[in-house]
């Protein structure tokens, strides 16, 4: 007796090889759509910026005018962020791993703190704005400084760095440890010479990949009070200032007033993702360059 | 990790014929005494006797899942790393319990170095594995390092393979030199004993033989206890050779007997290939 009917199988191979096409034709148009959309946008913004990028742009200094205003406030505050949100997740981030990962017993508090690593990424970039507000703008009265706004930002992005990191020294071969624990040496000692050795790039590719998220959020800044308008340059962390996203939304909201702000949002966008392109092929040419086998 | 309840109606068995003290008259690193181990529920090792003398080669021997590695790994307290485990009984290093709370389990590694099954180099130069040890013991003299490399390296008979090339990537060696410098590596921390895991598994006939002859010229100066799955390796280089068999010791004797002449029925099964 013969299950497999090789005449109804002849029949049914044409719908069947229809249905494998169209389903293919679905899949490649989903595929397509963020793409589409993302090109227009492109389109868009590079359409309306060009002629608005200039040396001067880059390096002038607001102005409510629209032909002689430039970001370099924005730039450098933006800077600024960077150079808070860097160093601060870092420690933070990788600190928490490395305790996470090393030292803590993988017992309830244990998952308890992994489980709200993993909420903590979910939260909307508001509800960690509100936050800034009332502790490091309020409680701490830092006010809309390039401090407060980094701290409430580096609360933002941590999850990132600190799953990233996690990431890393799981992946670092356990034989490696346990030579190093083998000759005496302490958890620290491991961690130091060849855990954090071995696991750099990983670490590292998921700060900037932090960073670049930093660097685009306006939520929080929005929330905590960072002025959109404001012409002196941060020259210290506790200095006022302003940042590419919030010179974005400004320039956006206000459009309808002065028409050319259009394209001072659009060369911002620009600029904006520019910068975000050269972050995230640091974070490739990291990964590609350090990644090891073992 | 501390020392779990005692179960001692789990310990039952009747040491037969272990002798706790061997008749060679030469003194002990280790005496184990009444070892038991768990991981979580499982009884890996069954209330162990075992001593291990100075300057001798003790195989241990065993089918797949014996405790064998389990055992070895306790000596140096590396079994610790799994985090369910649970022990009882004393391993006394000199005169001491290694699971004395007092005993700090980086001084027992310090003088009980390891040799695993792969070869684990670090991916760094063959110069700072071998001084890998020593730095972190706190040696930082560049002179000191070179010459404790250099000693090592002849001592684990890789020196003049790699003498010119100690600036390389020790991922640049073939397997069998790989090995050679873990256990350079091992030396470099001038240990009392040297566990070693199956340190011949992952290498090809020839490697093999290396490290074999190397472990007959390092008994001169170590004390050292080998896991193998190789009978015929336990039978070339060991003095003393213990059969392990579901986590306990079945038969414990001079190789010699072991191999020509063993008491238990088990034992003969297991070296005539029976089974394991």
């Amino acid at each position: 007796m013969e299950y497999i009917d090789i005449d109804r199988v002849k029949k049914r191979m044409d719908k069947r090889l229809f249905i494998n096409k169209m389903v293919k034709g679905i899949f490649f148009a989903s595929a397509m759509f963020g793409l589409v959309v993302l090109a227009i946008l492109l389109y868009r913004v590079i359409a309306d910026s060009i002629g608005w990028i200039s040396m001067d742009f880059l390096t002038g200094l607001l102005s409510t005018s629209a032909e002689r205003a430039g970001i370099r406030g924005a730039i450098i505050g933006t800077l600024w962020l960077m150079a808070i949100v860097g160093p601060v997740t870092m420690i933070l981030g990788v600190g928490t791993a490395i305790y996470l990962e090393e030292y803590a017993k993988k017992g309830k508090i244990h998952s308890i703190i992994q489980t709200n690593i993993a909420n903590l990424a979910g939260v909307p970039s508001i509800v960690f704005g509100i936050l800034g507000l009332t502790i490091f703008v309020r409680l701490f009265g830092l006010g809309a400084s390039v401090i407060a706004g980094g701290l409430t930002m580096s609360l933002l992005v941590l999850p990132i760095v600190v799953v990233a990191a996690q990431e890393a020294i799981r992946s670092v071969p356990s034989h490696l440890r346990e030579a190093s624990y083998g000759m005496g040496a302490t958890k620290w000692q491991t961690i130091k010479n060849v855990i954090l050795p071995a696991s750099i790039a990983g670490i590292l590719t998921g700060v900037i990949l932090a960073l670049s998220r930093a660097i685009g959020e306006t939520a929080p800044l929005v929330v905590i009070g960072i002025p959109a308008l404001l012409i002196p340059v941060p020259t210290n962390v506790t200095d006022n200032f302003t940042a590419l996203p919030m010179q974005i939304y400004y320039w956006t909201l206000d459009a309808v007033l002065v028409a050319e702000y259009a394209n001072l949002a659009a060369a911002t966008i620009v600029v904006l993702l520019i910068v975000l392109f050269i972050l995230n092929s640091a974070a490739i040419l990291i990964r590609n360059k350090f990644s090891k086998r073992y | 990790m501390t020392p779990a309840t005692p179960k001692p109606e789990t310990i039952t068995r009747k040491q037969s014929i272990i002798q706790p003290e061997p008749d060679t008259g030469k003194p002990l690193v280790f005496n184990t005494k009444g070892l038991n181990l768990y991981y979580g529920k499982t009884h890996a090792l069954k209330d162990i006797h075992l001593p291990i003398a100075e300057n001798e080669v003790t195989a241990i021997i065993g089918p797949s899942g014996c405790g064998k590695s389990t055992y070895l790994k306790a000596l140096n307290r590396m079994v610790e790393m799994v985090e369910s485990v649970k022990i009882t009984g004393e391993v006394l290093y000199r005169d001491s319990n290694i699971f004395d709370r007092s005993f700090k389990v980086e001084e027992l590694r310090t003088r009980v170095g390891m040799v695993f099954q792969k070869p684990n180099p670090f991916p760094k130069t063959i110069f700072d594995n071998v001084a890998y040890g020593p730095r972190i013991h706190g040696i930082r003299d560049k002179k000191t390092l070179k010459q404790i490399v250099e000693k090592s390296l002849r001592g684990a008979a890789i020196w003049d393979e790699v003498k010119d090339r100690l600036d390389e990537n020790a991922y640049s060696l073939s397997g069998g030199q790989q090995q050679r410098i873990c256990i350079a590596r091992c030396l470099a921390i001038e240990p009392d004993v040297i566990l070693m895991d199956e340190p011949t598994s992952a290498l090809d006939p020839k490697s093999t033989m290396k490290v074999e002859e190397l472990v007959q010229d390092l008994k001169e100066k170590y004390s050292i206890v080998i896991v193998t799955h190789n009978m015929q390796q336990a039978a070339r280089i060991s003095d003393k050779t213990a059969f392990f068999l579901n986590g306990e010791v079945v038969e414990y004797d001079a190789t010699d007997t072991i191999f020509s002449n063993p008491s238990d029925k088990r034992t003969e099964d297991y070296i005539s290939g029976r089974f394991g």
